[in-house]
């Protein structure tokens, strides 16, 4: 066996001061070499504990053993045989904490790239295999004749359909929204996740037979009711967590002070950052602050950089360790010179006489005591209060569950939080023939964790239909 | 794709599109919304609904030329098509038999008010409508309010038709008459609500506006809509638009409507350039 390499290959960027001006993808991705020396990384263990850590399950040393033998038909077949939207999980998955948490070389080393690995093989695809070659996951099956609503075409949704569908049920995805895409569109920037890519996703979801009709609201337009009594055998829920929270401090009403889902729906759906050739507005804070510290908060801030921001503060109340945005996003958002507020917290917001923001009152805070949770919670230093100017606000603080499903569909129970209370193991909730996955059922979390969701949900839906 | 099956034009700037859109038309009720966008590059706008045909599986959209969208909008003809066009959204409008109820409308408002005075006339109610414009030739659809209405009482700020000066006067000699007047619903321009819900509040006579803050999506994800009544934050698109209008912030709710005036300048002066237009 060849001598054990304990440091990766490093992934190409772009430069810290260019990209703070531009929405073009800041990690630019392997060369075919650099991702064949990264994967021959890789020692092929017997015990696969890199493919326990993947939500989805991914046979990963396939995967690497075939993009480094240079077979890269065989290295996507394998990676799309369990993954559906492997250029967006190859960008977004906290690998970190997943397979490469598990990977064995991470006991001595730094553990295989796996994302950037899975990135480099999804857009080897994307560039060299016109959509009539790629290799479909299993011959096509028989169709089983049942008719299975998605509710969402976010990661959940999309995942769950494209299980579905290639199990051979009929899926129809309805989303509210005008893109297909949920949080993959609206949410995450440019940057960290082109459009281009998602929609390659979603076309290849859709290529499998799944109908997605756009610009319906479940709830609203139809019921789940309606749903299960007009033809559709199972309904898969994977709407999201899609409701801003605030502060609920004096002064949140502020013109200038944003929800990050409407800063962030603007700018990446309905692409604000070209205002005036597309006709969504976003305003151009030259003195931004963000509140909160996960990955929303750095997604805002890097993209108000972007918009020519002369400072960008993140204003976080616990200290940087507790932050629960990717270490790797906290990195790039340093270096792209956002300021870190740590052990702060707004307790007002001020205005003036045209109600718009200009000064954010602060209080410092201090670590108390660990919570529930582990976390030590934060607590206010009295008389600590300080001001920053700024003329905008983006309040990143999370989201709750859209309420508009929940509160149509007799017989679904949701939790205090508003979530949709579903088994962990199968996703169905206690409303015959409805499952659910993803944000609505955790609260808001991550990318693959809603994709793993809408596996499970998937696998039991069929069992279910194939009674 | 929503195809505009007719359009007419009711004033000379404030168009009727019927669109087709049969899933919407099946669900729609009097007080809701749909979100519009022309096309890959157009903004999200709010619309009420107007009217709708459950049968021809069309939905009704009047609106007022204001700034790009709405002017981009009255260019089409019937036979073209809008890229999106998604509903029905809010609460509809709490329809139940009061008594003897003043619909109030300005301008523009006279499209949104009319399936409301409908279906609170065929639930039991005597309708007294009021009409106000700013003058004879942007007044519109005054048969169809008539056509629900015991009374139908038309001002124009100019005096060119019907009685001259607006709303709230006619509005507050109806409060003083003594009649028993149990709601008041008022659709118009922000500042017309206001100064509605200021009449009615001495005689604590309930009074419904419907407002009309900026949205973006309008199912509740954004919170650009964000309105205070009775001191808590409220999302117009999903706890509304229906407010309370005694308990409405109306000051927040104007300042807020101006969030993009200079954008919305601009947009509008690269839109006539390129359009070639005035």
């Amino acid at each position: 066996m060849a001598k054990l390499n304990l440091n990766r290959v490093p992934m190409p960027r772009q430069d810290p001061k260019a990209r703070g001006k531009n929405f073009n993808e800041v990690a630019l991705g392997y060369s075919l070499e650099q991702a064949q020396e990264e994967a021959s990384r890789c020692i092929q263990c017997v015990k696969r504990k890199c493919v326990e850590g993947c939500p989805v399950g991914v046979d990963i040393p396939d995967f690497t053993k075939a993009l480094r033998d240079g077979d890269m038909p065989e290295a996507v077949r394998v990676l799309k045989n369990k993954n559906s939207l492997p250029g967006i999980c190859g960008r977004v998955c906290p690998q970190e904490t997943q397979c490469e948490a598990t990977c064995s070389l991470a006991k001595k080393g730094a553990p295989i790239a796996i994302g950037r690995l899975e990135r480099f093989v999804a857009d080897w695809e994307r560039a060299n295999m016109p959509k009539a070659s790629s290799p479909s996951p299993k011959p096509p099956v028989k169709s089983s004749g049942k008719r299975v609503a998605v509710v969402g075409s976010g990661p959940a949704g999309l995942t769950a359909a494209a299980d579905l569908a290639k199990l051979g049920h009929g899926v129809t995805i309805f989303e509210a929204l005008h893109v297909a895409g949920g949080v993959l569109m609206y949410g995450i920037p440019e940057f960290r996740l082109p459009k281009e890519i998602v929609q390659t996703e979603v076309n290849y979801v859709a290529s499998l037979g799944v109908k997605i009709e756009l610009d319906s609201v479940v709830g609203k337009l139809v019921t789940i009711d309606e749903l299960l009594g007009n033809g559709y055998h199972a309904v898969f829920l994977g709407t999201g967590a899609g409701l801003p929270m605030f502060l609920g401090v004096p002064g949140e009403n502020l013109n200038g002070i944003y929800s990050a889902n409407e800063f962030l729906t603007r700018v990446n759906l309905m692409k604000a950052y070209q205002f005036p050739d597309y006709d969504t507005p976003v305003k151009l804070g030259k003195r931004v602050a963000v509140i909160g510290g996960g990955n929303v908060a750095m997604d805002s801030a890097r993209c108000a950089l972007r918009l020519g921001a002369d400072e960008v503060y993140i204003i976080y109340r616990r200290s940087e360790v507790e932050m629960p945005a990717r270490r790797e996003e906290v990195e790039n958002a340093k270096e792209e010179g956002i300021q870190f507020k740590l052990l702060t917290n707004p307790k007002q917001f001020l205005g003036n006489e045209q109600n718009w923001v200009v000064s954010a009152e602060c209080y410092e805070m201090e670590l108390g005591e660990s919570d529930e949770g582990g976390r030590r919670r934060p607590v206010v230093k009295e008389g600590s209060e300080f001001t920053i100017d700024v003329d905008e606000v983006i309040v990143a603080l999370g989201t709750t569950p859209n309420p508009l499903v929940a509160s149509t569909t007799p017989g679904l129970e949701t939790s205090s939080r508003g979530t949709v209370v579903a088994y962990e193991a199968t996703g169905k909730t206690v409303k015959d023939r409805v499952w659910a996955g993803g944000d609505i059922v955790t609260g808001a979390a991550t990318v693959i964790s809603a994709m793993g969701a809408g596996k499970l949900a998937a696998a039991d839906i069929d069992k279910f239909l194939r009674g | 794709m929503y195809k505009i099956l007719l359009r007419e034009d009711l004033v000379p700037n404030i168009h009727l599109f019927k669109v087709a859109a049969p899933a919407v038309a099946r669900k729609a009720q009097a007080g809701q919304f749909v979100v519009i966008r022309i096309d890959e590059r157009g903004e999200r706008i709010p619309l009420t609904i107007a009217d709708w045909d459950r049968e021809g599986g069309s939905v009704t959209l009047v609106f007022m030329e204001v700034g790009t969208t709405t002017a981009r909008l009255a260019l089409l003809k019937a036979g073209d098509a809008i890229t999106d066009l998604v509903g029905p959204l809010g609460v509809p409008t709490h329809i139940e038999k009061s008594g003897t109820v003043v619909c109030v409308a300005g301008g523009v408002g006279a499209a949104p008010i009319s399936p409301i005075g409908r279906a609170l006339k065929s639930a039991g109610n005597r309708i007294i409508s009021i009409l106000g414009a700013r003058s004879k030739d942007l007044i519109f659809w005054e048969d169809r309010l008539r056509s629900f209405s015991e009374r139908l009482i038309v001002t124009t700020d100019d005096g060119t038709y019907g009685r001259k000066g607006v709303v709230t006067e006619p509005l507050k000699e109806l409060l003083e008459s003594g009649e028993k007047i149990d709601l008041v619903v008022a659709i118009g321009p922000a500042v017309m609500m206001k100064f509605c819900s200021r009449t009615t509040e001495p005689f604590g006579v309930r009074t419904i506006v419907s407002l009309n803050p900026i949205m973006l999506d309008g199912t509740g994800m954004c919170g650009v809509c964000r309105v205070s009544v009775g001191g808590v934050t409220r999302f117009a698109c999903v706890d509304g638009p229906d407010f309370d209008g005694h308990q409405v912030d109306w000051d927040l709710l104007f300042a807020r409507q101006r969030i993009y005036l200079d954008e919305e300048r601009r947009s509008f002066e690269q839109w006539r350039c390129q359009c070639g237009a005035g």
